[in-house]
């Protein structure tokens, strides 16, 4: 990781910028609306800076300045105050990158179990046949070592990677399909044998599935990884469902 | 395995479908322990969780019901910050607790804020649990909607308002101070202590910091009477609690276990041990930060005090298994560079003291150490130990200098044969058995400056070695 901020110097000579004057800063309707609303959940409006700049970040692709300054407007702050801020955190990007990110983990869990080739193996398919759309970044640990190696592709965590599956990661992304449908972490089940009974009770109505984590679409036979437990624990199946 | 199955609170059926719904949750008997809580005075509720003695599930392991009466009384704002920042290496339970059964989360919630007397409360997620956050979203506006969020909850006359904030990507938003700067819409670095948060938080404000796990547990405390929790467990670890395992064992996951199990049984038991003909050569009990431990620890009972006396900590919980196929080097480079990144500079020990840590492991790798490096090695880790705002050097430290001691040999031998393949010494048959095992490459950028000479034969430009690094597993 570039130590960002470090080593760029700063240019002396130019007056520091004040708090953007918000009539004369034009800022699309949308955003200024989602930062107004972040702000309205803190007491100190301060406290909406990340989840601002985030938002903004999705505007402009990347916390530009013309996106530091319309934050700084709708904010009443200063955008240096905003740079401090975007320049501290991996995921706040400072400069323009390509419009999907590629978070592969390259932590010790993730390490130990060939993340680094798979790294090195998503980067270059990247850089191939990427079409300069893809940021491929290694990562520190994601919180995701039972699914290693694993990486966050726009967000969505996919794991165990094999090499045979960073073909078909390319093509979803550049395809907008879902990246790896069998591989996200969204479907796995817990790898407890002790924590489900298999004796769920009945769902007598109608509603039960409408969990964004859970429902129907959990997937019993999770692939890869020896995350599941062979068949001696099945997990909740098909007659679920139906309910 | 144990005889009998051990007791899941926290786990029980886990992955029912739309658990993460208020309707299931509640059909399942879900804000049951809210209800019984408010017909409780708060002293009351204070009480069972300070009878449950139930400890921290973070890392620092500081017992919850304390940390409460910690709190001063009195009419002033006071906070609750939920640290769901989950960023140790290896731990990865809030992750499951949070996206399968986010409501159990906001109940403990709600019932530690009620005991603690704050008003307003906070979830600080990491800004990659992306989907996470989403589903603590939508379980947060049913609740709210039912009447758990907001003013005179169930017609009770409490308030609490409950926001879910995002983080954007830094392990030091996890320490708390860190994640209160963070909060507040500042860089994540951390603040001097005392004052402690209790006393001065969050805006100022007198501020209950709990992880997720701690405070999911909270309902079925509530539910059971801390006094009956308190008997699960062992005196010192009461409870269960989510153990993360991964690296390599054959099924990487959480488990929920009963404190002060022996060790063995996690990882052989549970999580099936290292892949077939191979074996453990250390492992983290408690996430990257902690002392690693070797196979002839694999029966130290799991629990804060057993741990502690085995010279290591349980830490998060998470247990990262490192078998013999690894070099020891490799995993310390690994955990070195981690804690550099993430490093916030702001103390000079951890800023320089990560830094250095890094660059004596690459001189070892390449070739140009000397065995007295490892004692000044050893020493960069004493320094910083204790002598910063916040433990993330400490962090380092602590697993940086139980390797040193316990893989000596090891690494005097990584020394050694990395400085015959550099040619200091070594004749060209060595040179050649070396890079034919392939496991000595040296970095790109070595302090002597050589350029990377891609992974031709070495000796073939002025005697300079191929230098370019492989990956380091």
């Amino acid at each position: 990781m570039s130590p960002r901020g470090w080593d760029v110097p700063a240019d002396l000579a130019k007056a520091p910028a004040g708090v953007p004057d918000p009539a004369s800063t034009p800022v699309p309707a949308e955003l200024r609306r989602e930062i107004e609303v972040h702000m309205a959940n803190y007491p100190d409006r301060r406290s909406a800076a990340l989840p601002a700049l985030a938002a903004a970040q999705r505007v402009h692709g990347w916390c530009s300045p013309l996106a530091l300054e319309q934050v700084a407007a709708v904010m009443a702050v200063t955008p240096a105050y905003l740079e401090s801020v975007a320049s501290f955190y991996d995921m706040l990007e400072t400069s323009p990158v390509p419009a999907h990110s590629v978070y592969v983990c390259t932590n010790i869990s993730c390490s130990l179990c060939g993340a680094d080739e798979i790294y090195a193996e998503i980067a270059a398919a990247a850089r191939e046949r990427g079409g300069g759309q893809i940021n491929v970044r290694s990562f520190e640990c994601l919180g995701a070592c039972d699914i290693a190696p694993m990486a966050s592709v726009d967000g969505v965590y996919v794991g165990p990677l094999s090499s045979g599956d960073v073909p078909r990661l390319i093509e979803d992304i550049l395809s907008g399909a879902p990246v790896l449908p069998d591989r996200q972490l969204a479907r796995m089940l817990s790898a407890d044998p002790h924590a489900n009974s298999r004796q769920f009770p009945e769902h007598p109505t109608e509603g039960a599935g409408g969990g964004l984590a859970s429902g129907p679409d959990i997937d019993p036979g999770r692939a890869g990884g020896g995350l599941a437990i062979g068949g001696e624990r099945p997990g909740p199946t098909a007659p679920l469902e139906d309910m | 395995m144990a005889a009998s199955a051990p007791p899941i609170l926290l786990f029980s059926d886990i992955d029912e479908p739309g658990l993460a719904t208020l309707e299931v949750y509640e059909r399942r008997g879900g804000y049951d322990s809210l209800r019984r809580a408010l017909a409780m005075s708060p002293e009351e509720v204070l009480a069972q969780l300070e009878a449950s003695a139930i400890r921290g599930r973070g890392g620092a392991g500081f017992a919850m019901g304390k940390k409460i009466s910690f709190l001063p009384k009195g009419g002033m704002d006071k906070y609750l910050v939920c640290n769901a920042d989950e960023s140790e290496p290896g731990t990865f339970k809030d992750r499951e607790l949070m996206q399968k059964s986010p409501h159990m989360l906001i109940e403990g919630i709600i019932i530690a804020a009620y005991a603690a007397g704050a008003t307003r409360s906070f979830i600080y997620i990491r800004g990659e649990y992306a989907l996470q956050a989403d589903v603590l979203d939508a379980a947060l506006q049913e609740a709210r909607r039912a009447g758990y969020i907001g003013e005179n909850i169930l017609g009770s006359g409490q308030t609490l308002s409950l926001v879910v904030h995002r983080g954007a990507g830094a392990y030091i938003c996890g320490e708390e101070t860190g994640l209160l700067d963070s909060l507040e819409g500042k860089r994540g670095n951390p603040r001097l202590k005392p004052p402690f948060p209790a006393n001065q938080g969050l805006y100022k404000g007198p501020t209950l910091i709990n992880n997720v796990e701690t405070l999911s547990t909270v309902p079925a405390i509530i539910r059971m009477g801390g006094a009956e929790y308190a008997k699960l467990g062992v005196e010192t670890s009461t409870g269960t609690k989510l153990v993360s395992v991964s690296g390599h064992v054959q099924r990487p996951g959480n488990y929920e276990i009963e404190l002060g199990v022996p060790s063995r049984e996690i990882i052989y038991g549970l999580a099936g041990g290292p892949p077939e003909g191979r074996s453990v050569k250390c492992w983290f009990p408690g996430g990257s930060s902690s002392p690693v431990l070797k196979a002839e620890d694999l029966d130290v009972p799991y629990d804060f005090n057993s741990l502690a006396q085995a010279g290591t900590m349980l830490g998060s919980g998470a247990i990262i298994v490192v078998d013999d196929s690894t070099a020891i080097l490799d995993v310390a480079m690994k955990v070195a560079k981690f804690y550099r990144h993430e490093s916030c500079g702001k103390c000079t020990p951890c800023r320089e003291g990560t830094n250095w840590t890094v660059k004596m492991l690459e001189r070892i790798d390449c070739g140009e150490a000397t065995p007295m490096d490892l004692e000044i090695m050893a020493s960069v880790q004493e320094h910083i130990t204790g002598n910063c705002l916040c433990v993330l050097g400490d962090a380092m430290a602590m697993p940086i200098g139980s390797m040193i001691a316990k893989f000596r040999e090891e690494f005097e031998e990584h020394i050694e044969m990395a400085r015959r393949r550099l040619g200091a010494g070594g004749d060209a048959d060595n040179e050649l058995a070396l890079a034919a095992q392939g496991t000595l490459e040296a970095p790109s950028q070595t302090l002597l400056g050589f350029k990377g000479e891609d992974d031709e034969a070495p000796g073939e430009h002025d005697g300079a070695p191929g230098t370019n690094r492989g990956g380091t597993s």
